[in-house]
């Protein structure tokens, strides 16, 4: 047997081309994550930075002036989930099962008008939604008066009962072509064999929906709750676009989002305080990290995957 | 090659720039009021510069929102310009207190200035000054004078007469009586609590004896503003609880409301937008011939930057801007900021006149939590923000919101404890 075979040369060409996204990847996440993390251990005493190990989180959980906010945040963000989960969800679901269908005309023009506001900015729907439902300029009293049903008409967004919901279904009118898309993606794959087969057997329409598609999509359902877990407890921009940081009324659509915002960067009088601010942000990688493995283990790998 | 030859020239161009100007002290100036650019550029730096040949000014502002944490990494990194605008306490005393401002308590020009004005920008006990009061904001309600010539009401007096007038112009139904929303919520606090609140008070007396620590946010002087901003709720307009700034702007200089909580840094904005005649009246005082009491608010400071190596030439300027030459410039350029030094001016805007006449009628203070009160956790200022918006929609008593504050306040700041 040859020396050559069994030293396999290096392939030298793996790294160089890695290289570039690593760099990059590491320089703009990878280290400010775990510079993050790093800061979250130290506070500012006379101008100099100490470590304090947990001390931070101590008072971010034991403080009650910090932790009546955090879980206040944390229950918001679990509502905006649960909104996103519960409306966003099954309705682009709907959509995506309505879009594929084959006798559907115009699915293209559908299709591009619901995905558009998942394209615009933040800052352009979160102004947009506050003109049409705001009291004085909006269409939202005008058109509810032409039904007849101006009584059913509040400021929604001044409403601490309403003002969350209001946001979140906001934030589901843009997004819900995310969804839509990835669920219409994962319909088409399915082989017509499969739905002709079963039609064989006597299954079709609404029966074909739940017994043979539903399953078949469901590891794209899974991984459209995690994104949307994801990015709603990251989300931010559109309540800070809408509310301020302050999340009004009375701190009812704070998310952990716009909680960190404010103790980092400070808002108005209130100094911005990087160390809090980092235990925040950590507390909210934990958060989500969780929620991740949680999905990843307890969920998809017991999935089943059917090979066509 | 092209290029080098490309980049040659630019580096050889900047060098001769460098030595043409080499004998000029150029002096940039670091600020967040974009909105002046032309004001700098075209009435204030001509003016200095033909006062002080061998000084040239930049004027380089960022955007309001940006400027702290531009500011602040430019010190850092030593790249900041020589002169320094300053936000009001806080924000600057940490800049003196991190050594990016400098001590200038020893300008002639600080002469000027009173107690009340320097107390945004020195520190705590009084005996450093950082920065050069520069202009202030007084707060006030702006009303629509064919509106209260329509309704047939005269300007109110009394915390009685104001809120007949209110309901008479809400009977009359033609007018919106007061334009404020509680949607960004610092209208009520800056606009609604601390507006009305000094006539409690007492102005600068109350101020200080809650720094102190002899007064309370419970104590009746404090309590009482809500009690009235409680009152504030049904005159407010429909949806008044998602209304915007912006909104309330609007309203107002559309001519849809009657009376509009203002600050005077309005004055500018109104005149622009407004296309009917606008008067202005101080807060009304709880009984007739008591002192009435206004929240002259500082805001602009202007300072130096500890490490600028043409210390000469910015003290220079910082004592011109002292000077009752500026302050005729700055306050007729950009009227409802009025200057800050007792040097005598003259503003011409009649609206922006009237918001400065009451300084000779009645006794100024400042936002009462601004120095001092709003340095720890909970941030008062934040919480009275909160708390103004609550009372006003009738979701806590008056009683209430002082009790939360006050422990909000204790619960760091020693000397309320």
């Amino acid at each position: 047997m040859p020396e050559q075979q069994t030293k396999a040369k290096f392939r030298w060409h793996i790294v160089v081309f890695l290289a570039p996204a690593v760099m990059v990847y590491t320089a703009v996440m990878i280290y400010p994550l775990f510079n993050t993390l790093r800061l979250s251990l130290f506070t500012e005493v006379d101008q100099s930075r100490v470590f304090v190990g947990l001390e931070n989180f101590r008072t971010l959980f034991g403080n009650t002036l910090w932790s009546t906010q955090f879980w206040n945040a944390l229950g918001n963000n679990f509502w905006f989930f649960l909104v996103h989960m519960l409306v966003q969800n099954p309705i682009g679901v709907a959509l995506a099962a309505i879009l594929s269908h084959p006798k559907l005309r115009f699915a293209g023009f559908y299709r591009s008008a619901i995905f558009i506001p998942t394209i615009l900015s933040f800052v352009i729907v979160g102004f947009a939604w506050k003109l049409i439902l705001s009291p004085i300029w909006g269409i939202a009293p005008g058109l509810l008066d032409a039904v007849g049903l101006k009584s059913l008409y509040a400021p929604w967004l001044g409403k601490e009962a309403y003002a969350l919901t209001t946001l979140s279904l906001v934030s589901v009118w843009q997004f819900v072509g995310i969804p839509m898309m990835l669920i219409y993606a994962a319909l088409l794959s399915i082989p017509d064999e499969i739905l002709e087969a079963a039609e064989v057997d006597g299954v079709t329409g609404f029966a074909a929906f739940w017994k043979i598609k539903l399953p078949l999509i469901l590891p794209s359902i899974g991984i459209i709750s995690i994104l949307t877990f994801v990015a709603n407890f990251n989300a931010f921009d559109l309540i800070y676009a809408a509310q301020g940081a302050l999340a009004g009324p009375d701190f009812s659509t704070d998310i952990l989002g716009t909680f960190m915002y404010r103790t980092f960067f400070g808002f108005q009088l209130q100094l911005g305080d990087p160390h809090m601010g980092s235990t925040i942000a950590s507390a909210m990688f934990a958060i989500i990290l969780i929620g991740v493995c949680l999905y990843l283990f307890g969920i998809q790998s017991r999935m089943r995957r059917y090979q066509f | 090659m092209r290029k080098t030859t490309v980049i040659a020239t630019m580096l050889a161009s900047t060098i001769l720039a460098g030595t043409a100007t080499a004998e000029d002290v150029t002096l940039t100036i670091e600020s967040w009021r974009n909105d002046d650019l032309a004001i700098w550029q075209n009435d204030i730096i001509p003016a200095f510069e033909a006062a002080h040949p061998g000084i040239k000014l930049k004027f380089t502002p960022s955007a309001p929102a940006e400027y702290n944490a531009v500011l602040n990494s430019k010190l850092d990194a030593g790249s900041a310009g020589d002169i320094i605008t300053c936000r009001p306490f806080d924000a600057s005393q940490a800049l003196y207190e991190a050594g990016h401002l400098a001590e200038i308590s020893d300008l002639d020009g600080m002469a000027n200035f009173s107690p009340v004005a320097k107390s945004g920008w020195s520190t705590d006990d009084a005996t450093v000054q950082y920065c050069v009061p520069m202009a202030s904001v007084i707060h006030g309600f702006i009303y629509n004078k064919e509106a209260f010539a329509e309704v047939g009401v005269e300007v109110p007096e009394t915390e009685a007469e104001f809120f007949a007038v209110l309901e008479k112009i809400k009977e009359d139904g033609n007018y919106i009586p007061m334009a404020m929303g509680t949607n960004d919520q610092w209208e009520a606090a800056t606009m609604g609590y601390n507006n009305i609140g000094p006539n409690y008070w007492k102005g600068e007396e109350g101020r200080l004896a809650l720094i102190a620590g002899e007064q309370k946010l419970t104590d009746e002087a404090w309590i009482a503003p809500y009690r009235q901003l409680a009152k504030w709720a049904p005159y407010l307009g429909d949806g008044y609880e998602a209304q915007t700034y912006p909104d309330s702007q609007n309203i107002f200089t559309l001519g849809r409301a009657a009376i509009y909580p203002a600050g005077s840094w309005e004055v500018s904005g109104f005149n622009g937008l407004a296309d009917f005649e606008m008067g202005a009246f101080y807060p009304p005082v709880q009984k007739a011939g008591d002192t009435c009491y206004i929240s002259d608010h500082t805001d602009i400071g202007i300072g130096m930057n500890a490490a600028t190596p043409n210390a000469e030439a910015a003290k220079t300027f910082l004592n011109w801007v002292a000077s009752s030459e500026f302050s005729t410039i700055f306050a007729n350029a950009l009227p409802g900021f009025f200057p800050l030094s007792s040097a005598p001016v003259t503003v011409e805007d009649p609206l922006a006149e009237e918001f400065i006449s009451w300084r000779g009628e009645c006794e100024s203070s400042i936002r009462s939590t601004y120095q001092i009160l709003s340095r720890g956790t909970p941030n008062l200022e934040n919480d009275t923000w909160n708390a103004s918006v609550a009372v006003l929609k009738g979701e806590e008593t008056p009683q209430a919101a002082g009790q939360r504050l006050q422990e909000g306040l204790a619960s760091w700041y020693a000397p309320q404890q």
